[in-house]
C-alpha cells in the first residue's frame, strides 16, 4: 500500500510568532519543526504502511531551510520525503497549497493520503478537502480511530455530538486529530537513518503548475484588549471571593 | 446581490451556527440558505424566520455529504452565481467548503470572526496569537467562499415569511463514495457547552484524569457545562466533544470558570469573549490571568473542594 503523509514544518510554537511586515505573512526561521500535528498522521501512516506491506512517503511544502522538521517525521521511520520550495509560494492559500500537494501526490501514486486536520500555524483547516477533490476521491475527515486494510479504510469520524463510523474504498485522503494514536519518539537508529533518506525538492516549474494566490492579508493591527481584573493570592479563604463574584453575576 | 449560507442540522432543526450566519448574511442582500438534511416544515419556517427567501435542501442520506453536496452546489452556483457563501467553522460545513472551493477554482478564508462584502470579493478579520491581534484578509474572487467561527454573530430572528423549499439533485460523483456506517451519540445529558450560561473546564493542572471530577462536581450546583483544554482532551482525559478552543469548541458563556488551565493562545481564542473570567492556577505568571477578571494564585485542589462545599450548603 502506498501511504502518503502530508506534514509542515512551522516556527517552533514555544518561541514567539513574528509577522513580516508589509505582507502580514508569518516570518520563518530557517529550523523549523515538525507540526506537532502532523505526528499522529506520521505515525498513523507507519502503522498501516507497516501492516499492509506498504511505504510510506512525506509530502511538504514551504521553505525547505535545515529542513530539521521533516528529518523528525524521517526519523520516526517514513521512508523518504518530497519538499516543493518555491519563492513564488510565500503566502500560499489553502487552494494553492492543496494543488501543489495534488500536483506531488498525483505523480509519487497513492492508495491512502493522511493529513492532519488544520496545521497549528495557519488553521486554515480546509486543505484535507480540497486535496480530495483534486485527487478525486473521497475525503474521510477528523478521525479518531483508523483502520486500512485491502481496499478498504474504515474510521470513526468526529461529530458534534459523538462519534459516526465511515467506510470508503480506497484511494482515499483521511484526516486525523490530534490524540488518533501515539506518535513514537525516534530511536538513535531512527535519526541517523534519517540522514540518509531521500528528501527530493521541487519547484513549481518541475510540476508544471503556477501559484496564483488571490487573497491577500491587508491589515495587522492590535486587538482591543481584554482589562485584567484583579489577581488575589489564595491565603485559604480564596473560594469566597468567587462566591462573592457569582453572587454578583447573579448566576447563583 | 445573492448570499447563500450553509446550515447544518442539529436534532432535525436548524443550527445555531448557520442561523448566526443568516443575522449577517440578511444584511448584505438576498440570502438562500443551503440545509443539510431531511426537510420539515420547521425548518422553512425557522430559515424564512431568519431571512432565508429560499432553501434548498441538501440531504446526503447515508454518504458522507462533502463530495455529493459540493458538485451539486458547484453546478448551481454557475446558474446562481451568488457573490458571497457562508460556511461556519464546524465539521460538515468545512468539509463542503473546501471542496467546493476546489470545485469552482475559487479560495477560502477561514477562521474569520467578522466578513464584510468587497466590490470585488469579500474582506475578512481573524484573531492571531490568541486574540492579541486581528489580521484583515481580503480575497478577490466571485463567489468569495469564508468560514466564520461560531459566536461572530448573534443569530436574531427578522420575522420574515416560511421560505421557498426546494430539494437539491446530489449527483453520484468522484468521492462520494464514502459511508456513513454508524452512528454514535455521546454525552448528551446535562447543560452543552454552546448554551450554558456558565462554563467550568479544566487543565493539565488538574493533575490527572481523575483531577477532571473537581470540574465536573463543580459544574453540578452552577448548572454549568464542562470544558477542557486540548492538552488534557490529547492526553485522553476526557473526550475531544469539551474541548474548547481554536480547533474546538468557541463559547461565550456569562461566566467561565478555567482550573488549573494556563492559557495557551489555543485556548484563550475558544472563551476569551466570556462575560466574567474566573481563573484558578498555581503559576502567578499563567496567560489566563491576563483574561481573568478574577484570578486567583492557588492550588485547584485546595481551592475548588472548598469552593463546591460552600455552593452545596447554600
Amino acid at each position: 500500500m502506498r501511504v502518503v503523509a502530508c506534514v509542515k514544518q512551522i516556527p517552533d510554537p514555544s518561541t514567539p510568532y513574528q509577522l513580516e511586515e508589509g505582507t502580514g505573512w508569518l516570518l520563518r526561521p530557517n529550523d523549523q519543526v515538525l507540526d506537532d500535528t502532523d505526528r499522529y498522521g506520521v505515525e498513523m501512516g507507519l502503522q498501516i504502511a507497516q501492516a499492509n506491506g506498504g511505504t510510506l512517503t512525506l509530502v511538504s511544502m514551504g521553505p525547505t531551510g535545515s529542513a530539521q522538521g521533516i528529518r523528525q517525521a524521517l526519523a520516526m521511520g517514513a521512508d523518504k520525503a518530497v519538499i516543493v520550495d518555491d519563492q513564488s509560494l510565500r503566502g500560499a492559500d489553502a487552494f494553492t497549497t492543496a494543488k501543489v500537494l495534488a500536483a506531488v501526490i498525483g505523480k509519487e501514486g497513492f492508495d491512502l493520503v493522511i493529513a492532519g486536520t488544520e496545521s497549528t500555524d495557519g488553521y486554515a483547516g480546509v486543505v484535507p478537502q480540497m486535496l480530495a477533490e483534486m485527487l478525486g476521491v473521497p475525503a474521510l475527515t477528523y478521525a479518531t480511530s483508523v483502520e486500512a486494510s485491502g481496499d478498504q479504510v474504515k474510521i470513526d469520524r468526529q461529530t458534534t455530538t459523538g462519534y459516526d463510523v465511515v467506510t470508503s474504498s480506497l484511494p482515499a485522503v483521511i484526516s486525523v486529530t490530534a490524540g488518533v494514536v501515539e506518535p513514537r519518539y525516534p530511536t538513535f537508529k531512527g535519526i541517523m537513518d534519517a540522514k540518509k533518506k531521500p528528501v527530493e525538492t521541487l519547484t513549481l516549474s518541475d510540476l508544471g503548475i503556477e501559484a496564483d494566490v488571490a487573497q491577500a492579508v491587508t491589515d495587522v493591527s492590535p486587538a482591543p484588549e481584554r482589562q485584567a481584573g484583579r489577581k488575589i493570592e489564595d491565603d485559604g479563604s480564596a473560594h469566597l471571593a468567587v462566591i462573592e463574584l457569582l453572587e454578583q453575576k447573579k448566576v447563583i | 446581490m445573492s448570499v447563500w449560507v450553509f446550515v447544518e442540522s442539529s436534532e432535525g432543526s436548524p443550527a445555531s451556527a448557520g442561523l448566526e450566519l443568516m443575522s449577517r448574511a440578511r444584511e448584505f442582500g438576498d440570502v438562500t440558505a443551503i440545509y443539510l438534511g431531511s426537510t420539515s416544515d420547521d425548518v422553512a419556517g425557522i430559515l424564512g424566520d431568519h431571512g432565508a427567501s429560499k432553501v434548498l435542501i441538501a440531504d446526503a442520506g447515508d454518504r458522507l455529504p462533502a463530495a455529493p453536496v459540493a458538485a451539486a452546489l458547484a453546478a448551481r452556483a454557475e446558474a446562481d452565481q451568488p457573490q458571497l457563501i457562508l460556511f461556519a467553522q464546524t465539521y460538515d460545513s468545512r468539509d463542503v467548503a473546501g471542496r467546493l472551493a476546489a470545485r469552482l477554482g475559487v479560495g477560502v478564508l477561514s477562521n474569520a470572526n467578522a466578513v464584510r462584502l468587497t466590490d470585488d470579493g469579500a474582506e475578512t478579520d481573524h484573531e492571531l496569537f490568541g486574540g492579541t491581534r486581528i489580521a484583515t484578509a481580503a480575497i478577490r474572487q466571485r463567489p468569495a467562499i469564508v468560514i466564520v467561527r461560531p459566536k461572530s454573530y448573534t443569530a436574531t430572528p427578522a420575522g420574515g415569511p416560511a421560505a421557498a423549499v426546494e430539494t437539491l439533485d446530489l449527483p453520484d460523483t468522484v468521492g462520494a463514495e464514502a459511508k456513513v456506517v454508524e452512528s454514535h451519540v455521546e454525552e448528551r445529558e446535562g447543560p452543552q457547552l454552546g448554551d450554558a450560561r456558565v462554563v467550568v473546564s479544566g487543565g493539565r493542572g488538574l493533575g490527572s484524569a481523575e483531577g477532571y471530577q473537581l470540574v465536573e462536581r463543580l459544574a453540578k450546583p452552577l448548572k454549568a457545562a464542562t470544558g477542557a483544554t486540548r492538552a488534557i482532551v490529547d492526553s485522553g482525559w476526557v473526550p475531544y466533544a469539551k474541548q474548547v478552543g481554536q480547533t474546538g469548541k468557541t463559547v461565550k458563556p456569562d461566566v467561565y470558570i478555567a482550573l488549573g488551565i494556563s492559557g495557551a493562545m489555543q485556548h484563550l481564542v475558544g472563551m476569551k469573549d466570556s462575560g466574567t473570567i474566573v481563573a484558578i492556577n498555581k503559576d502567578p505568571d499563567a496567560p489566563i490571568f491576563s483574561v481573568a477578571d478574577l484570578g486567583i494564585v492557588g492550588d485547584v485542589h485546595q481551592i475548588v473542594p472548598k469552593l463546591i462545599e460552600a455552593l452545596e450548603s447554600r
